[in-house]
């Protein structure tokens, strides 16, 4: 022995795997299967609560009128940048408007604009990239460059150019986000689709003579829906950003409706953030607190759709 | 102890701990390699083979740990516990490639294609060697040129996608012999090779084990591979080494029932259509269940109460031992 | 219709594959993967199609199946209807044969889609062929999984639950789905371990025998070809160099190549050990394949006529029916 003093010094980790390693040697031979339950269910859990904070966001925007004693848009010239009291929960702005209000209201505007955008990029997506990535050939080459074509157009431009056209709306801007959105699925899922292409089952139900579309759409997708769920919630999240932008520039939806983007839009004003929180925190947590868990539910979303990580 | 034993292995027992669950992958595996010997260390999927490696080589998953035994590294300088040497530390990571040099089951990924095949042959030279810069290329080139590979002086400054599979191997084993290690861990290194290629793979072992007398450890899952290259053989199944000999005693002379219904269901070459083949019945049990006691219980054919315990390993001859209860039957049987 | 009638018949099947190269992807050669091949697939016979990687027995595995389109030659099929040139057929028209030909693939990981249930991969070929309701698409998935020995309740499990070898046994059962008359066996038993390819072995030919199937199997190990096959096809480059029986092959080896690959078989049997023949270098590129004989740079007889000229098919004296190979030197050829 050279070196008595060479042992491993023991780490945090050895004690973990001594309690695991003891509780093994407790339930040899009992065969329990606690431990992979234990973690599906905490897996289960975090996109519970995902669904839940999601579904109370969701319904409270929904049911405003119901919910907030104030209207979002008429001023109140004597209760100007108050803090939050047992009138206004959130305060109210420099106008006098009441901030919980405009957060409930502007949650119907932006989460539709970002959860719609986003589903419907994902739709148009999916359908072109799966096909195409599955046929390949001379369809696959045309989707290729018209999303390159859309991907590389500035969006500004393109937002320019419709608002010019057709005037300001939220319709206008879910269309385009759409639009311009829609690359970003595709070429993953088509992506997915030309390794999964090479699967030797894809290959057998080519030898049963089964129809490409039959093969992309339902053999190959559920394979490639993992990643596709987690890019619908990052896209949700970078749309209602997008709007919040969009909006302040006056392009988006107008600055009198209220969305969160635009309510955000208060603490560009240096001011404000310094003096009144209320009117920028609360939404910013909110967006925060929606996003998280949009990505919660993806990533319980993508577990279910994982067959082998399921029990 | 003979003084030509290059690497001794006691009792070792490594664990792996993943998704909150412990694999006892190694469950105490004694062996020892020695200078200008092969030893096969033959088994299925999941028996351990390649953990074996990798606890010699400390290269185990972070997920893992050596729980009990001893490994030693018989050295030019003495002895070395490798496994009581920090994983990473200078100690380790100077016995890694200098004296004990491993090569993998594939030499598409083992190769990093961003280098040429002679600046990854050049680095480990640098690191372990005292050479100077042109010594070094010089010795790159010398190195491939011993490997069989035409042309060494043009091919050392080309890169690996340029190597056919074969050749890829070999620039491999170049590269693991750089520092003339005095031990050889081979994981499966032919499997992903076509017979030919195999065939040049185990001729140019046959010379390093002969002309260096490199001790060689060979992992492998293909008892044709075994017959061809052992000395030595430790059949492994789940964990545990079930017999262990020289190779003509443990291929002539099975005495564990696994290494005789290993020997039964494979086809040879050579015995016609008429050959009886004999599947072994079940499968290979689940490494986080399983069952209590001697692990191939299950599918044995000769199985009594006793095997719910875990066997001895006992020596049939000096140099030949086997795990099982009824080895005695066996040993008298093959005697015959 | 005869057992011994060919159920296939390939003429001169070519298949090759474009090299587009630089950034306008200009076709700049082909990959000759199948190179004028001639081959009859006897009713109910195991025909073993080896050879090394890239020797083109997959490629031309799956332009049997019309999976990959022929560039030239034809494959006709002979069934009760009299023959149908397949490679003629457009998609639609294949559709009634696809009944006829199915496939088993290689790697037990990826050949079953790991989103559905096993009973949820299965029966989609299934309601294709008309097969109407549920139940019934049940009760035939259930007797399938039985025929291969698995149990009925298995089909509502997904794919990660099953072992390599149960995974094979379903590819198996998903290939009987359609019932067909001949099976293409990509390398089927390769990835399994040792003691578990005896058992799907073993099923092949059970099955064979009960469902009246033949079988295409191909592989790269002449062990288990010799122990399955009647007749075997070497191909190199390809090409058939060596045509046979199955014991003849050993037997009574003609082509050099063939010798070589033999030899280089490593045989888990210490008695039957020979010299192994090492053959030089690698198998060329399929791009530029050498003039005249594909293997003369390799091959140790070697003449100048060699490089020249192409080499022919042709018949020499069997005791076993008939034996072709694609060699200039070797003497007696019989007349047509």
């Amino acid at each position: 022995m050279t070196d008595a003093n060479a042992t491993r010094p023991r780490t945090r980790r050895d004690a973990q795997f001594d309690k695991i390693r003891d509780r093994e040697a407790a339930l040899a031979g009992t065969r329990q299967r606690t431990g992979r339950f234990m973690s599906k269910f905490l897996n289960n859990r975090l996109a519970v609560v995902g669904f839940v904070i999601f579904a109370v966001i969701c319904l409270m925007s929904l049911f405003a009128p119901l919910i907030a004693q104030h209207d979002p848009m008429s001023p109140n010239l004597r209760a100007i940048a108050k803090p939050p009291s047992a009138e206004h929960w959130f305060g109210t702005d420099k106008t006098g408007r009441d901030v919980f209000a405009r957060v409930l209201y502007g949650g119907r505007v932006s989460i539709l604009v970002g959860l719609g955008s986003a589903l419907l990029s994902a739709i148009i997506g999916v359908i072109i990239g799966v096909y195409s990535g599955y046929v390949g050939g001379w369809l696959d080459w045309i989707a290729m460059r018209i999303s390159e074509i859309f991907m590389s157009f500035p969006q500004i431009i393109l937002v320019l150019l419709l608002v010019a056209i057709l005037g300001q709306s939220l319709l206008n801007l879910i269309v385009i986000f759409t639009l311009t959105g829609w690359g970003g699925i595709y070429r993953m899922a088509r992506a997915r689709m030309l390794s999964i292409r090479e699967e030797e089952y894809v290959q057998a139900l080519r030898s049963f003579g089964l129809g490409p579309a039959r093969i992309a759409y339902k053999h190959m997708l559920p394979n490639a829906l993992g990643p596709i769920m987690v890019n619908i919630t990052l896209s949700t999240a970078a749309f209602i950003l997008q709007e919040a932008g969009l909006s302040f520039l006056g392009l988006g939806v107008p600055l009198s409706i209220p969305t969160w983007g635009n309510i955000l839009n208060a603490a560009q004003d240096l001011r404000v953030l310094e003096q009144n929180w209320w009117i920028w925190l609360p939404v910013g947590a909110t967006i925060s607190l929606f996003v998280l868990s949009v990505n919660f539910i993806g990533d319980g979303l993508r577990d279910a759709t994982d067959p082998s990580q399921q029990g | 102890m003979a003084n030509d034993v290059a690497l001794t292995v006691k009792g070792l027992k490594t664990y792996i701990y993943t998704n909150n669950r412990c694999n006892r992958a190694l469950d105490g595996v004694s062996f020892e390699i020695r200078q200008g010997k092969t030893l096969c260390i033959v088994g299925e999927s999941g028996c351990g083979k390649s953990v074996t490696a990798a606890s010699i080589m400390q290269l185990l998953p972070t997920l893992s740990r050596i729980e009990e035994g001893e490994i030693t590294y018989h050295g030019p300088d003495g002895p070395v516990r490798i496994d009581q040497l920090p994983r990473d530390g200078a100690k380790m990571r100077a016995i890694r490639g200098k004296e004990i040099a491993m090569i993998f089951q594939d030499p598409m990924t083992a190769l990093n294609p961003v280098y040429s095949i002679g600046f990854q042959i050049k680095e480990m030279l640098k690191y372990h060697t005292g050479l100077g810069r042109s010594d070094r290329h010089s010795k790159a080139i010398d190195l491939l040129r011993s490997m069989g590979i035409p042309l060494p002086e043009k091919r050392v400054n080309e890169y690996p996608h340029l190597y056919s599979g074969g050749m890829r191997q070999r620039a491999m084993i170049a590269i693991a012999m750089s520092c003339n290690p005095r031990i050889l861990i081979a994981d499966e290194p032919t499997t992903a090779l076509d017979v030919t290629i195999q065939a040049q793979i185990f001729e140019l072992m046959d010379t390093l084990k002969r002309d260096h007398g490199t001790a060689i450890m060979l992992i492998t899952h293909d008892m044709g591979v075994v017959a061809e290259l052992a000395d030595d053989v430790a059949v492994m199944y789940m964990g545990n080494i079930v017999e262990a000999g020289p190779v003509g005693k443990v291929l002539r002379n099975p005495v564990h029932p696994y290494t005789r219904a290993l020997l039964d269901s494979i086809p040879v070459l050579g015995r016609g259509k008429d050959q009886e083949i004999k599947a072994i019945p079940g499968q290979t049990p689940d490494p986080y269940n399983r069952p209590e006691g001697c692990q191939f219980a299950d599918r044995c054919a000769y199985r009594i109460g006793a095997c719910d315990q875990m066997p001895d390993e006992t020596q049939v001859a000096p140099d030949h031992r086997v795990m099982c209860w009824r080895y005695e039957e066996f040993a008298a049987d093959a005697a015959e | 219709m005869q057992p011994n009638d060919p159920i296939l018949k390939l003429r001169d099947v070519q298949v090759h594959f474009p090299v587009k190269t630089g950034v306008f992807k200009r076709v700049t050669g082909h990959v000759r993967a199948v190179d004028g091949v001639d081959l009859d697939v006897r009713r109910g016979e195991v025909l073993g199609l080896v050879g090394e990687s890239g020797c083109g027995k997959t490629t031309l595995g799956k332009a049997i199946l019309q999976l990959v389109r022929a560039t030239q030659g034809t494959v006709t099929y002979s069934g009760e209807d009299g023959e149908t040139e397949l490679t003629s057929l457009d998609d639609a028209g294949l559709f009634r044969f696809r009944k006829r030909l199915q496939i088993v693939f290689q790697d037990p990981h990826s050949s079953l889609n790991p989103a559905f249930t096993i009973f949820g991969s299965l029966e989609d070929p299934l309601r294709h062929y008309g097969v109407k309701t549920r139940e019934e698409r049940r009760k035939i998935v259930g007797d399938l999984l039985e025929a291969v020995n698995m149990r009925r309740e298995s089909m509502d499990r997904y794919p990660h639950e099953f072992s390599g070898g149960q995974r094979q046994r379903i590819g198996i059962a998903r290939a009987l789905s359609i019932e067909p008359e001949l099976i293409v066996c990509d390398e089927a038993v390769s990835a399994l371990d040792v003691s578990i390819q005896a058992q799907v072995l073993q099923l092949l030919m059970e099955l064979k025998r009960e469902k009246n199937l033949t079988y295409v199997f191909i592989t790269h190990d002449l062990s288990v070809t010799e122990y399955l096959c009647d007749r075997i096809a070497v191909m190199y480059l390809g090409k058939i160099v060596e045509l046979c029986d199955a014991e003849d092959l050993y037997a009574n080896t003609l082509h050099p190549y063939s010798e070589a690959l033999l030899s280089a078989i490593p045989v888990a049997d210490l008695d039957k050990k020979s010299r192994r023949i090492v053959l030089q270098g690698d198998v060329p590129s399929p791009v530029n394949p050498p003039s005249g004989c594909p293997f003369h740079p390799r091959c140790r007889y070697a003449v100048d006529r060699c490089k020249t000229e192409v080499p022919e098919l042709r018949r020499f004296k069997s005791a076993k029916g008939e034996h072709m190979a694609a060699c200039h030197l070797i003497d007696q050829p019989l007349a047509e």
